[in-house]
């Protein structure tokens, strides 16, 4: 094939979707690292060069680690809970309950929904239905609206994180528990195991790579929340549930420090990398064949 | 001595109703919300502020909030706006990923690699590291926000990674080169061959992409309303964002205005319940 054939067969095959996503993605990434050096306010046609100056302002930016370090609370606390849920909720519907598709659609219905539409739905349980339970149950927890104060705001945003998420991981664990060869149980049956031993040493070993996904995808999803947190709490009270993929909107589209705001975009890149990729490599590691 | 199997059967059978309770109480709490938005969408202000969890108004059914938040969204609008978005993003996204992805697959050179891995290297950066400079280059340098086909470009340039790479493995693992030899042999061009034998082939796995992309395209909320500030192209997510800031205190059109926004997909998802499960755990797994 000559060099022109080679190229017209690229072009007319691979071109669009490179078009677009060398337009929409590799541009973008290679434009935004350029926009950090540069004090750039949105409106202004002058970028003047600026060097570190954005990256030395985003590591004195106090309340960027704030919301960073909220943002890992709340990731790690969603994270044990969807998963622990998700994997009890599995086991139950995989030991022969009838039924089992019936339940795991029921289950999956609230991750069809966007994050703003189900903040909308949350926000109304937490504000309005939560206070009106007062007058029959009247325990401290549910005299003011949850949303009112920042220690049951963080916990709203937690509940609802892990009600939507764990309907989606539910669906990896059951077809990781489904996966397990019937011979290799019954063998462990054979041999006398009873049912606690065989969840840990047999179930469990062979369902590492379900753990491997579901860690992966609830941990990078809880990081990059933002649909949740603006509809559910929209950062309040007084910024103490605002996420980080909040205030990096709030740095560039409302304060217009756009280079600011990129820095610590990439910041916040570089940290969900290194704790997904760790995840990743420690659990592969852990993985054993059947 | 026959009733021991039958007394361990019994034991049995009653742990297996114990679990289908418990699975379904832990079900209607999950539905819980969407329950009672539903049931207050028919109620009238007084009544959703004071007993949220009545089942009925005692003014009766308030069809009338259901007219005011269609009217008030404009939900037909956004409704169209949105289905002309994802129908051409996703349909457009099908055939451009699975071409570049058959590229990819079939041939070994060093553009189709390179192109492979930036691809599959960009599937981990967050939206967030994207975002401000797209907005610099479309919105302040290109002026190209407020436009529906804008939005059709940045879905598509945000979905061909994931799409190529689930094509490229299917390709890979289920479609014979042999089938392609013969449609060549026979003097059929590359994409004549392409588009005849190979893309009829690639429905299983196209399917799956399409309810991924449907749904993620369908709920997107942060990037429309990046690009979409004027009221007349509002898609679902941001006509139901404004209703929601302008008329807070009006619980009962906020409700309808929810239910209209949900009953599409949910509908939708009750006719295709076990296609969209099937897409999910394939998609989840890749």
């Amino acid at each position: 094939m000559t060099f022109k054939e080679k190229l017209f067969l690229y072009v007319t095959f691979a071109g669009p979707a490179m078009l677009f996503f060398c337009c929409v993605v590799i541009i973008p990434l290679v434009y935004g690292i350029y926009l950090t050096f540069t004090d750039w306010n949105g409106l202004a046609d002058v970028k003047n060069y600026v060097g570190f100056a954005n990256y030395i302002d985003a590591f004195k930016d106090t309340a960027f680690w704030k919301t960073l370090l909220m943002t890992t609370g709340f990731s790690l606390l969603s994270v044990i809970f969807i998963n622990v849920i998700a994997f009890f909720l599995a086991y139950l519907l995989t030991s022969g309950v009838l039924g089992q598709n019936f339940f795991r659609a029921g289950f999956f219905t609230p991750n069809l929904i966007g994050g703003l539409i189900l903040g909308y739905i949350w926000q109304i349980i937490f504000s309005r239905v939560v206070p009106s339970l007062y007058s029959s149950i009247p325990i401290a927890l549910f005299q003011k609206s949850w949303l009112s104060n920042p220690s049951t705001a963080f916990a709203s945003l937690v509940i609802v994180q892990t009600w939507q998420l764990s309907g989606y991981m539910l669906l990896i664990f059951i077809s990781g528990f489904v996966g397990i060869s019937e011979d290799v149980l019954e063998a462990a049956r054979v041999d006398g195991a009873n049912e606690r031993q065989t969840m840990w040493s047999i179930r469990l070993p062979l369902m590492v790579p379900s753990f491997v996904i579901c860690l992966f995808l609830s941990l990078t999803r809880s990081f990059k929340v933002y649909d949740l947190n603006l509809s559910l709490t929209a950062g309040g009270p007084y910024n103490s549930t605002k996420m980080t993929a909040m205030h990096i909107y709030t740095q560039a589209f409302e304060n217009h420090r756009y280079g600011v705001g990129q820095a610590e975009a990439l910041i916040f890149f570089l940290v969900i990398a290194v704790i997904s990729l760790t995840q990743t490599y420690v659990g592969k590691k852990r993985e054993v064949e059947a | 001595m026959s009733q021991t199997p039958h007394a361990v059967g019994g034991n049995k059978s009653l742990r297996q109703t114990l679990k289908v309770i418990i699975a379904i109480i832990v079900l209607i709490i999950y539905l819980f919300p969407f329950a009672l938005v539903l049931v207050n969408s028919l109620k009238t202000k007084v009544a959703i502020v004071k007993t949220p969890l009545k089942l009925v108004d005692d003014k009766g059914l308030q069809w009338i909030n259901y007219k005011n938040a269609i009217d008030k969204m404009n939900f037909g609008r956004a409704f169209g706006n949105s289905l002309f978005v994802v129908g051409v993003s996703v349909i457009l996204l099908l055939i451009f990923s699975s071409m570049a992805a058959w590229l990819f697959v079939r041939t070994n050179w060093k553009a189709c690699k390179i192109s492979f891995s930036a691809m599959l290297a960009s599937m981990i950066v967050p939206f967030q590291v994207v975002m401000i400079p797209l907005i610099a280059i479309y919105g302040s340098q290109l002026h190209m926000l407020n436009h529906r086909m804008t939005m059709v470009f940045m879905n598509l340039g945000f979905g061909v990674s994931m799409c190529t790479f689930m094509c490229h493995g299917f390709i890979k693992g289920n479609i014979p080169v042999a089938l392609e030899e013969a449609a060549r042999i026979d003097g059929a061009g590359y994409h004549r061959t392409f588009f005849t034998i190979v893309l009829p082939l690639l429905k299983p796995i196209l399917s799956t992409v399409a309810i991924l992309e449907i749904l993620s395209y369908w709920n997107d909320y942060l990037l429309p309303s990046m690009i979409f500030t004027r009221k007349e192209f509002y898609t679902l997510p941001l006509a139901i964002r404004t209703f929601y800031g302008e008329f807070s205190s009006d619980y009962g059109n906020i409700m309808a205005g929810l239910t209209l926004s949900v009953a599409p997909v949910i509908a939708v998802y009750l006719i295709l319940q076990k296609h969209v499960i099937g897409g999910i755990v394939a998609g989840a797994v890749k």
